[in-house]
């Protein structure tokens, strides 16, 4: 049974990597459903967040796949009920509609979102979380015309206390020392 | 440490001195000339192989890589010199063989703009390389070459490739060089897991029928003595896939042949019959495995090997043992009892019988007037006396040949495995023999395939490379009419061949050559084959239709093997 995976990629800063990364996707016809790519705490060293719906056999597979490429410090992959994860939505509605009622400005705070800007000709709503409840914001403030939506790519953290990387690093390097 | 100021051009070359790089393969042109015009001066102490196409070069280096198991390099200009590279470097990556590719490229400030012969190759060749990258500063050429060659010959080798574009080759720095030995974010092998060596030890103590499968990471890991060691003190009797060929010699008494769908019957048969199976640098390829639903059916699997996404990629390892074959199977010959499987083994042997009986007498010793394939292989082995190194193309005579010639020494043997590239076996032949210039190489070649490459017999001719080429003429692609006949009626859809003079062509080459076409000819033609000093090329013409068996048909379980029409 497929369902979605959180794989998170920490590589070197090399130009070329997020084609090598996600070649390994495109060599066995995977849709990358999201992708966010960030420096990570560590400088230098690189984030990838990638969503995808894969079978728990396939995604051993793919992680080692992309593990493998040479700048690839590290990959762990993970269900989205070991992470806490988000996503930011912006919405862009005409400012007329939120003067002929209050209904936007409920929905607004009902859903937790927040007005990021006001113009006299539109206004501009963030809201952050799942897809499923920026979908949901969206299906509402579209009753009265969204003008534009965008939807960033997943953000995930592990519930674990440590960066993991950190450690991972220490380790590597303790091996690498034992390598003649 | 000193330091002095040369180009980036000379500091490619000094770089691959530095590397100990002897020999290098290659094509020149605009975008690589600087290049070439530094190693002008280096005449002394490396060797340029001029061939005839890049894709010559890349398989030449290829051969000289698989029998040294030293990096093999190679040059050529941007564009089209790049592109025609691009077959053999997926061919490397698939058989793990460590080149170093450099590659020459337009001037930076054009990247981009389509100039004159500008190709992404960076971006072309990311899917089939271990690594590669573009050098736009001369500063950058001794770090990323010495990086280059530590990737592409650590770990699981493959093919490197390195971009360095013209104005990068004309700039001047302080050059000063330093060996690669670590990156950090490349482990070349894992330490091995001492608590999964005890738990395969006991799985291998306690089986009855255990049986050993390797592959060419015996090869790479120079783990040939480790090897012998373990299935000697286990008696576990031992296969070989195709590219682990001369890891063991032919006639150890554990080695029971070769894996695969045209491999041998007991070792194929007697997969689903093992309960345990020890693989060691093999990588269950489906050419081994068949369908994989109904393969190994009763083993437990441990699988010793280098590379962490090969375990589990097919088949679900119950131990697996990462780290260096050398160094695992060392400690795994440590743990295990002494044993003996001689009933096991016995099963080998007889299974051996019903395939000499039914396929092997006939293709070595055949009754009938027309040339077997097998006859020729049979032959051209023993009078080497089984020393020479094999180079084969692809196709029905490559399968012949790795069944029937004999190794007595590691490092004997050069193919396309993994890709199955035809056009492959003139070139690495040549590159082969240029790496183990004291040994004999036969290169055995399909009518088709040697037509691919033909060209490089001007590269051999001009480096006058003692190479013996047998080229098995059955005018036919007689791999893919095998399949028609078998799998699609007869329907013999643009396989036969009109083929030219051969003869003519080798002489017009400059190389001495001569056509076989009865039986009686065969012995005496072989013998002047391998006593002429120089490079030598023998057409033998061979029944036309002949098949290759056994075979386990593609998608058919390994144990529904078939051994005859
Ligand atoms: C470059 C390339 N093209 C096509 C094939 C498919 N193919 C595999 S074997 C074969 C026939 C080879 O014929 P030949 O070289 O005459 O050798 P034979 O099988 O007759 O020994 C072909 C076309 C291939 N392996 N490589």
């Amino acid at each position: 049974m497929k369902q979605e995976y959180i794989i998170t990629v920490y590589s070197e800063n090399h130009i070329g990597m997020l084609s090598r990364i996600t070649l390994v996707f495109t060599r066995r016809k995977i849709n990358i459903d999201s992708l966010t790519v960030s420096e990570s705490a560590i400088e230098g060293i690189f984030k990838f967040t990638i969503v995808i719906k894969s079978t728990p056999d396939l995604i051993v597979k793919v992680v080692g796949q992309i593990e493998k490429q040479i700048d690839v410090l590290k990959a762990f992959y993970h269900t989205n009920d070991e992470m806490i994860y988000q996503e930011i939505a912006l919405y862009k509605v005409a400012t007329e509609a939120l003067y002929e009622n209050d209904t936007i400005e409920k929905i607004v705070r009902n859903a937790g979102a927040r007005i990021l800007e006001i113009t006299r000709e539109y206004t501009v709503i963030e809201k952050t979380g799942h897809k499923t409840e920026t979908q949901e914001l969206f299906f509402e403030l579209n009753k009265f015309k969204v003008m534009q939506f965008i939807r960033s790519g997943r953000v995930a953290l592990t519930r674990d206390p440590i960066e993991r990387l950190s450690e991972f690093l220490k380790e590597r390097d303790a091996v690498l020392e034992q390598i003649d | 440490m000193t330091t002095k100021k040369v180009t980036g051009s000379q500091a490619v070359i000094l770089s691959l001195l530095e590397e100990e790089v002897d020999t290098i393969f290659g094509y020149p042109g605009g975008a690589i000339m600087p290049i070439y015009d530094a190693l002008y001066d280096h005449n002394d102490h490396v060797k340029h192989i001029l061939t005839r196409h890049e894709q010559g070069a890349i398989h030449a280096a290829e051969g000289y890589a698989r029998v040294t198991g030293k990096p093999g390099v190679c040059f050529a200009t941007s564009g089209p010199g790049a592109t025609n590279l691009i077959t053999g470097i997926a061919d490397a990556m698939l058989d793990s063989v460590p080149l170093v590719c450099i590659i020459g490229q337009v001037a930076s400030p054009l990247l981009g703009t389509d100039a004159f012969q500008e190709s992404d190759v960076v971006g072309i060749s990311m899917p089939v390389t271990k690594w590669n990258y573009q050098i736009t500063t001369p500063e950058e050429i001794p770090e990323t070459i010495a990086k280059a060659f530590y990737i592409a010959n650590s770990g699981r080798p493959g093919p490197v490739l390195i971009d360095i574009t013209k104005d990068a080759q004309f700039g001047e720095f302080d050059f000063e060089y330093k060996k690669c030995t670590k990156i950090r974010s490349y482990l070349p092998e894992q330490p091995i897991n001492k608590f999964k060596i005890k738990e395969a030890a006991d799985i291998i103590d306690n089986a009855e029928r255990p049986l050993l499968l390797f592959g060419q990471g015996v090869i790479i890991g120079r783990a040939e003595e480790e090897l012998k060691a373990f299935v000697e003190k286990t008696g576990i009797p031992a296969a070989w896939t195709l590219l682990g060929l001369s890891a063991l010699p032919t006639d150890h008494p554990l080695n029971v042949g070769m894996l695969g769908m045209h491999g041998n019957y007991g070792p194929n048969q007697l997969t689903n019959h093992a309960d345990v199976i020890i693989s060691v640098g093999m990588r269950f390829d489906d050419r081994v495995t068949g369908k994989v639903s109904s393969y190994a059916t009763e083993a437990k699997i441990i699988h010793l090997e280098i590379d962490p996404a090969e375990i589990h990629k097919i088949i679900r390892a119950d131990v697996p043992i990462l780290g260096n074959s050398k160094k695992s199977l060392k400690l795994l010959t440590d743990q295990v009892k002494e044993n003996r499987h001689d009933e096991w083994l016995a099963r080998f042997r007889e299974s051996d019988k019903t395939e000499q009986e039914k396929i092997i007498q006939k293709e070595l010793f055949p009754e009938k007037p027309g040339l077997t394939m097998g006859e020729v292989v049979r032959i051209a082995g023993d009078k080497t006396n089984h020393e020479a190194v094999l180079v084969t193309d692809v196709g029905q005579h490559q399968m012949v040949a790795s069944r029937y010639f004999k190794f007595r020494h590691p490092r004997s043997n050069v193919t396309s495995g993994g890709l199955g590239t035809m056009g492959f076996g003139l070139p690495a032949a040549m590159g082969a023999q240029i790496g183990a210039p004291d040994r004999k190489v036969i290169a055995f070649i399909g009518d088709g395939g040697f037509q691919m490459t033909i060209q490089e017999l001007g590269t051999i001719a001009q480096n006058k490379l003692p190479v013996k080429i047998v080229v098995l003429n059955n005018n036919f692609l007689g791999m893919v009419r095998q399949w028609q006949q078998l799998f699609f009626e007869k329907r013999y859809s643009f396989t036969e061949l009109q083929n030219p003079d051969f003869i003519a062509i080798a002489k017009g080459f400059g190389i001495d050559a001569h056509k076989v076409e009865v039986r009686d000819d065969l012995e005496s033609s072989i013998q002047t084959m391998i006593d002429h000093p120089g490079p030598y090329m023998l057409e033998v013409v061979i029944e036309k239709e002949d098949n290759v068996f056994p075979m386990v048909p593609s998608g058919a379980s390994v144990s529904d093997i078939m051994l005859e029409l």
